[in-house]
């Protein structure tokens, strides 16, 4: 299935991505990783750090109903595997993100931007694996 | 206001994940899809966040600390070992298999579909699977 090029709109939702990276850790100087976020809320030991962790991810699921009402703009989202591999792929991303300490967010934004040595092994790593997996799928298997 | 203010970076991040293309799994899949109906757009997402990142952090560690924190607390680790490696290609793999990160499915939650809510349950799960490796010790992953 094809989709849209679209380097604008991309290159502008980067822009606010890295926005929110630097606000976080401007305000709480934290690493804006979304792995680290979501694994902080399901193992909480409660309190402040559990807050301002909710407080964040309610803030991104509102966010595009948000902006939708402040401009109009609905994304398209089109779910193009079947839900097996949706669960395949969840548990296999929530085992490795957690085993590799990162994510896109954590490793791919923010490690790149502070030049991590382990950021930089990171993110060729799962960027390889995943467009391996990917020409697999579609190429060799034919899903 | 610390609570606000993680509040609004949370929408500033989902803003950007909605408009930039990343909360759509099937134009993430065909950005790694070289060999059939690429779409490079999400490099420009990552040329975007990384430039702002790339400065930004670099203007807020003027300060001596942030404003609602004590101090900056940032991974000092400089260990490449073979749970960073073996991580990141499982992540990787299962990227390419649903995709979905959870920092694109957190913001696509808000648009109501089910398919997002069943992916980050998984992810939820595999986050337990570490934690059961760990104590099994598995490779020691502790």
């Amino acid at each position: 299935m094809e989709t849209l090029f679209t380097p604008f709109s991309s290159f502008g939702g980067g822009l606010l991505i890295g926005l929110a990276a630097v606000l976080l850790m401007l305000g709480l100087g934290r690493i804006l990783g979304a792995t680290g976020i979501l694994s902080g809320l399901v193992f909480t030991e409660g309190g402040e750090e559990f807050a301002w962790r909710a407080a964040m991810v309610a803030g991104m699921i509102a966010a595009p109903g948000l902006l939708y009402l402040a401009t109009g703009f609905w994304p398209a989202l089109t779910v193009p595997v079947s839900p097996a591999m949706i669960v395949v792929g969840g548990l296999i991303v929530g085992l490795g993100a957690s085993l590799g300490s990162g994510c896109t967010s954590g490793h791919g934004v923010c490690g790149l931007s502070r030049l991590s040595v382990r950021s930089l092994v990171a993110v060729p790593t799962f960027m390889a694996t995943a467009a391996i997996t990917v020409f697999l799928i579609r190429h060799v298997f034919g899903a | 206001m610390k609570l606000i203010f993680a509040a609004i970076t949370g929408i500033v991040f989902g803003a950007g994940i909605a408009l930039s293309g990343m909360i759509d799994p099937a134009k993430v899949l065909n950005f790694f899809d070289l060999a059939g109906s690429w779409d490079p757009s999400l490099a420009f997402v990552m040329g975007g966040a990384l430039v702002v990142t790339f400065l930004g952090y670099r203007l807020a560690w003027r300060r001596s600390a942030p404003l609602f924190e004590p101090r900056f607390q940032i991974p000092t680790s400089r260990v490449i070992d073979a749970k960073l490696v073996g991580g990141s290609a499982l992540f990787g793999i299962g990227w390419g298999i649903a995709g979905f990160c959870p920092g694109a499915a957190i913001p696509a939650l808000g648009t109501g579909r089910w398919e997002v809510a069943l992916f980050l349950a998984a992810v939820t799960g595999g986050f337990f699977l570490r934690r059961l490796f760990a104590r099994a010790g598995i490779a020691r992953m502790a």
